[in-house]
């Protein structure tokens, strides 16, 4: 096992604008459990949602097109690690379909590379890697002992929403039965409460234009998260994050009575817990302020 | 004594496309429910995934003026749990390209107020228009 | 020495006219006996307004380029486009800023981007298009307006974009932006502007308007350039 992964990163668009505290604490934790992210130098958007039809390629272009930039990196011997790590769950899953679609059919393959005839040809050597898969590489137990300050009482609803365990072949763990994040926040000393609403759909893009149906959905997770035990929520979804926080604001319009409960990163109770300072946790960029139940346990 | 159900000319062909689109074997489902009773958006919908598949394989056009194909989220939830393994959110997204490729669009990308630009991320609006527009 | 100019084929919109080789696509056209009232402009590859669509002889690409730069190969097919029709919304740059929202609502199609890079085969000018594209989804819209810096708007990208983004019109709102709101102030030109406001140059230009020719063009070429 290498002491320090050195790996490509593509954070994806979200990532750069409204949750640039997702990818601040991410690199900065992963500083401190031997994970150094390398962005790739050149990048694209990865379309967000994977073309399910038999014959669209075209919006397979873009991931490819990322993939060629890390085959590049790899060859250039800037990382020592030759996958591709991605923190949010959209781009996770996006990018490792249409990576599995062209690995399987070489014709597909041959059509992208054929199109992208600008650039080096994807050679298929690049696999994706969630950075939850890449902390139980490294071990949770490891993790676990670099944690300075345990989150001690905090109870945590584990948010996988859909992108993260569907379908069966891109998923990170067990479908319908997943651990990985409650092994996470176990990890980090903070405490995995069993819920139901775990991996419901938080409506994803509705909140464009139809924000009711992003509403009742936000509304019915977060308080299976309060009936369940929990005081906050993590996720690794830029898009559930702004559905599940910040529209809450919504909610409280429809519903006076609603209890807000703060949404979190799971990257930011990281860098918490490692005891990074506050511009690497970036509690600002948070819609409801989770700075009263983190002063509650005492953890700024 | 059952009868067979015999499809129109164009109901047949429609299936055709569909399953040609969506890769799926449609007439394989078996109309067990799964894919209604889990999906978390059938509240919102006109008629239920299931009846999408149904409509489909019987080669019912008017599946295409249903609600249904533009609320599915493509969740996956179906996906998982089909007892005959079939994809439904395949089969929506099929439903949904076939009017999206007569150039129809499905939102209005020009709606975007300036309050709400300033609020949404990119994520939510890219997903968006490549869900709902052609 | 005309008689021995070499001449190629070319086909102006489908039709076949012989033109001298080492001819650019406009000095065929006009050799051809057109008479350009639009799609044509400076002629030295500055304004953009030329834009011309050919294909070359056994290829099967269709390339875009400037009338006024590219030169004309025998069996060329080409074509003006002297105008696109493309969305121009109106805007007062004072109430707009500097971030990924803006294009949100101003120019939405930007997130319809699928980063074919069609755009960039596309350019005449050779400016990395769906980079600057990609630059504003991510929220970077100093990169956009630089990487954009060399367009001239002759408009080829929306014309072969698949998303129909309209990658001109947006990098000139990018650099507008730019250079409203994130370019580095220079403190230096308010305090000179103070200064010509107030007239300490009044005198010197006085005395300049009154000079002879001769003495002007000796000031202008003596003159002193300090490189800080």
């Amino acid at each position: 096992m290498k002491d320090n992964i050195k790996i490509p990163y593509f954070p994806g668009c979200t990532l750069k604008t409204t949750a640039k505290n997702f990818e601040i604490s991410a690199i900065e934790a992963g500083k401190k459990i031997g994970i150094e992210m390398v962005e790739l130098p050149k990048w694209n958007c990865c379309g967000v949602v994977s073309s399910l039809t038999s014959d669209d390629l075209m919006k397979h272009m873009a991931p490819i097109r990322n993939f060629v930039h890390a085959e590049e990196m790899g060859e250039q011997g800037l990382v020592n690690d030759k996958r591709m790590l991605i923190l949010c769950s959209m781009c996770f899953n996006t990018m490792k379909s249409s990576n599995k679609r062209v690995k399987g059919n070489s014709e597909d393959m041959k059509s992208i590379n054929d199109f992208m005839y600008l650039e080096k040809d994807y050679e298929g050597t690049v696999d994706v890697v969630h950075y939850f898969e890449l902390m139980k590489e490294i071990g949770f137990d490891k993790i676990a002992e670099k944690i300075t300050k345990p989150l001690k009482d905090l109870k945590i609803a584990s948010y996988y929403g859909c992108m993260l365990l569907r379908p069966k072949d891109i998923a990170i763990d067990d479908t319908e039965a997943p651990t990985i994040i409650e092994d996470f926040v176990s990890s980090v000393g903070a405490e995995p409460i069993a819920w139901d609403a775990m991996s419901r759909c938080c409506g994803s893009y509705h909140t464009v234009n139809n924000t009711d149906i992003v509403v009742n959905l936000a509304k019915g997770i977060i308080e299976n998260a309060r009936k369940s035990g929990a005081e906050a929520i993590i996720t690794s979804c830029p898009l559930c994050a702004f559905n599940l926080d910040n529209r809450q604001k919504l909610i409280l319009e429809k519903d006076p009575n609603f209890k807000t409960m703060p949404v979190f990163y799971f990257t930011q109770l990281l860098a918490i817990a490692l005891g990074l300072e506050e511009e690497f946790i970036g509690l600002d960029g948070n819609y409801i302020d989770p700075r009263p139940l983190l002063k509650e346990k005492n953890l700024i | 004594m059952p009868k067979k159900i015999k499809l129109t000319d164009n109901g047949a062909e429609f299936l055709k496309q569909i399953e040609k689109l969506s890769g799926e074997t449609i007439t394989m489902c078996d109309q067990c429910g799964t894919c209604s009773g889990g999906c978390p958006f059938v509240e919102e919908m006109d008629i239920m995934p299931s009846q999408i598949m149904r409509m489909t394989m019987l080669g019912q056009m008017e599946v295409l003026d249903s609600k249904t194909m533009w609320i599915c989220a493509s969740c996956f939830t179906c996906t998982v749990r089909c007892p005959r393994l079939l994809d439904v959110s395949k089969v929506s997204e099929a439903l949904r390209q076939t009017k999206l490729r007569q150039a129809i669009d499905n939102i209005n990308i020009d709606d975007i107020s300036k309050e709400e630009a300033e609020e949404l991320p990119s994520i939510a609006v890219v997903s968006a228009f490549r869900k709902f527009t052609s | 020495m005309s008689d021995t100019q070499e001449m190629v084929n070319v086909y102006i919109m489908g039709e076949s006219y012989m033109v001298p080789d080492g001819s650019t696509i406009i000095m065929a056209f006009e050799y051809a006996g057109f008479q350009l009232k639009k799609g044509v402009g400076c002629r030295e590859g500055y304004c953009g307004a030329c834009a011309t669509v050919y294909r070359e002889k056994g290829d099967y690409k269709l390339k875009g380029g400037l009338g006024c730069q590219t030169v004309v190969t025998d069996e060329m097919y080409i074509a003006q486009i002297p105008f696109v029709p493309a969305e121009k919304p109106i805007y007062d740059i004072d109430d707009l800023q500097p971030d990924t929202s803006t294009f949100m609502e101003l120019y939405p199609s930007v997130f319809r981007c699928v980063s074919c890079n069609t755009c960039t085969k596309a350019c005449p000018q050779d400016i990395q298009v769906m980079d600057y594209v990609q630059a504003i989804i991510k929220g970077d819209i100093a990169g956009a307006a630089d990487i954009s810096f060399d367009c001239i708007r002759c408009g080829l990208c929306a014309l072969r974009c698949p998303a129909e983004i309209v990658q001109f019109n947006v990098a000139t709102l990018a650099q507008r932006l730019y250079g409203k709101y994130l370019s580095p102030k220079n403190e230096q030109l308010n305090i000179r502007v103070k200064e010509v406001e107030e007239g300490k140059y009044d005198e010197e230009i006085k005395n300049m308007k009154n000079m002879e020719d001769r003495a002007l063009k000796d000031l202008y070429f003596n003159r002193e350039i300090k490189i800080s």
